[in-house]
């Protein structure tokens, strides 16, 4: 690499800009598929996706790639944005804003909408998932010789636990009804303990299928964090509008041939990703 | 073409003494202006009429008044070189404006190019950034060799001699949001990178160049393509996906 020029140039900030941006792209398609079995799938198949990412390992490297990029974007973002400010002391007294893109001259801004939401967005689910001691984890109503009853779920199928029975942490409750060992424990919100050996005996699932819809059914809020994330989809359009064609002419891919269908497809990403995004918290709300 | 009517327009022009001064908008009022008449012809109008009244003309840039010497700058009511396309200044007449229009002329704003007095401005940036690599290294001195000795595909020549009808006016930098010169380094990297003369000195150029630039103050690119729609000579966006192609491969070698 030719002296430090490869970290404090203008191009190479595009560069990053690019290369992250992109990255990012190729997140929200990953994030938009697991979405949508929110509306598509059963609560056990989102669960078993949830639980998947939250433990895979690979999936883990991605997930902090996927950190490094939001959070070098958002830096290099607001770098390049204050030197851009500073490249104009004393602006024009009359503009006329015919030559570019709303969106294009608004990055920042839509850049910013973006974050907020994400801040949010990760403190409503993407925290409760990881930290949360107080988790809901998913249950199931079976009949059992008459009577329903409401089980967790185990990971391996088939495993099933009667709430009931399964005492809250330290606490000790007899069983009654189903001739299981006698104390369970739930050591941390997902696994399950035989109190007295100490054995693990299974892995239950987070509900976070139910969180999911709870929060956007939510009496009191639900309408209004239904309508702030639709409002922070139309901000992503916008920036992906502008910035999905934008990477590649930082990266210096700009041809007669391959120009229209890199913009073909930036406009076509923008317009159906965030879309798809929004539609599904609006169906949760409404439905029922 | 209708035929040359007479209007009466006000103008709203920034004034400012020197370069340390602080400058103002200031208004006038002119009558009887043709609107066969061009651009740089209203404000020498306009001056006359100051003299006259024993005031201090407006000192605006302007050389050739016809399009090729990149001398005559002003944002005329928030667009570079007003409100046409393709054009320089001194190209712009006054059937584009219609009689009682108030029209606002600014100067090129950059923190890369200073105000000297009133509409005038130091626009010696582009010169060091020219210095700093826009050239080749020839002998010249009596062994000159012939043009058409090293063969150039047609289409790299075509698209170089694009790339050097830039003349260097300013109007990518002015319009651009960010004060952004990437349009012109991108044009002169290009001419050079595209053509088998240029190679020889592509990596020092490019990175050379964009050092200096970056050095001026410029701000950054953010694409949002304003430089390519308000170029007088339609310099093409692809000049500075092209510069940084050429700068990444500089920075690996």
């Amino acid at each position: 690499m030719a002296k430090s020029a490869l970290l404090k140039s203008s191009i190479v900030k595009k560069y990053w800009m690019a290369l992250t941006g992109l990255f990012l792209c190729l997140f929200l398609a990953g994030h938009l598929a697991g979405n949508l079995q929110l509306i598509f799938g059963t609560s056990l198949q989102f669960n078993e996706y949830a639980l998947f990412m939250t433990t895979n390992p690979a999936v883990k490297l991605l997930s902090y790639l996927t950190y490094i990029s939001i959070i070098f974007h958002a830096i290099d973002g607001i770098m390049l944005t204050i030197q851009n400010k500073k490249a104009r002391p004393i602006g024009y007294a009359k503009t006329d804003g015919s030559s570019s893109s709303l969106a294009s001259r608004n990055m920042a801004v839509l850049g910013t909408v973006i974050l907020v939401f994400i801040a949010t967005h990760m403190t409503n689910f993407w925290a409760k998932m990881h930290f949360d001691k107080n988790m809901p984890l998913m249950t199931k109503t079976i009949e059992v010789e008459g009577n329903k009853q409401q089980f967790y779920v185990g990971t391996n199928v088939g495993q099933y636990y009667p709430v009931e029975q399964v005492a809250k942490e330290g606490e000790k409750i007899e069983t009654k009804i189903m001739q299981l060992p006698k104390q369970f424990v739930i050591k941390n919100r997902t696994e399950l303990y035989y109190l007295q050996a100490d054995v693990k005996t299974a892995d239950l699932y987070k509900d976070l299928h139910k969180l999911t819809v709870d929060f956007f059914k939510d009496p009191k809020l639900g309408l209004a964090f239904t309508a702030f994330y639709v409002l922070s989809m139309l901000a992503l359009a916008f920036h992906l509008w502008h910035g999905f064609q934008s990477a590649f002419q930082s990266l210096g891919v700009n041809s007669s041939k391959l120009t229209p269908v890199i913009k073909f497809f930036g406009k076509a990403f923008a317009i159906i990703v965030p879309l798809l995004f929004a539609i599904i918290p609006i169906i949760l709300h409404f439905k029922k | 073409m209708s035929a040359a009517k007479n209007i009466n327009i006000n103008l709203k022009i920034w004034r400012q003494k020197n370069a340390s001064s602080k400058g103002s908008m200031e208004t006038y009022k002119l009558d009887n202006v043709s609107t066969a008449s061009s651009f740089l012809e209203m404000l020498d109008q306009l001056n006359e009429q100051l003299i006259n009244e024993r005031k201090e003309p407006v000192a605006f840039d302007h050389d050739c008044r016809e399009g090729i010497c990149g001398m005559c700058s002003l944002y005329i009511n928030g667009r570079a070189h007003g409100p046409d396309t393709g054009i320089t200044t001194c190209q712009l007449h006054m059937r584009m404006f219609n009689d009682g229009d108030t029209i606002y002329i600014e100067p090129w704003r950059s923190k890369a190019f200073p105000v000297i007095k009133d509409l005038v401005v130091d626009r010696t940036a582009f010169d060091r950034i020219q210095q700093a690599g826009g050239f080749v290294s020839v002998n010249t001195s009596g062994n000159t060799i012939d043009a058409n000795s090293i063969p150039v595909p047609k289409d790299d020549a075509d698209k170089a001699f694009e790339a050097a009808a830039c003349i260097g006016c300013g109007a990518c930098v002015a319009t651009c949001k960010n004060g952004s010169a990437m349009l012109f380094v991108g044009a002169k990297v290009s001419q050079y990178a595209l053509l088998p003369q240029g190679k020889v000195e592509a990596t020092q150029r490019v990175l050379n160049m964009v050092r200096q630039m970056d050095e001026e103050g410029f701000g950054n690119c953010t694409n949002t393509g304003a430089c390519e729609i308000e170029c007088p000579k339609g310099i093409s966006l692809e000049n500075i996906a092209r510069m940084n192609r050429e700068f990444l491969k500089a920075s690996v070698k």
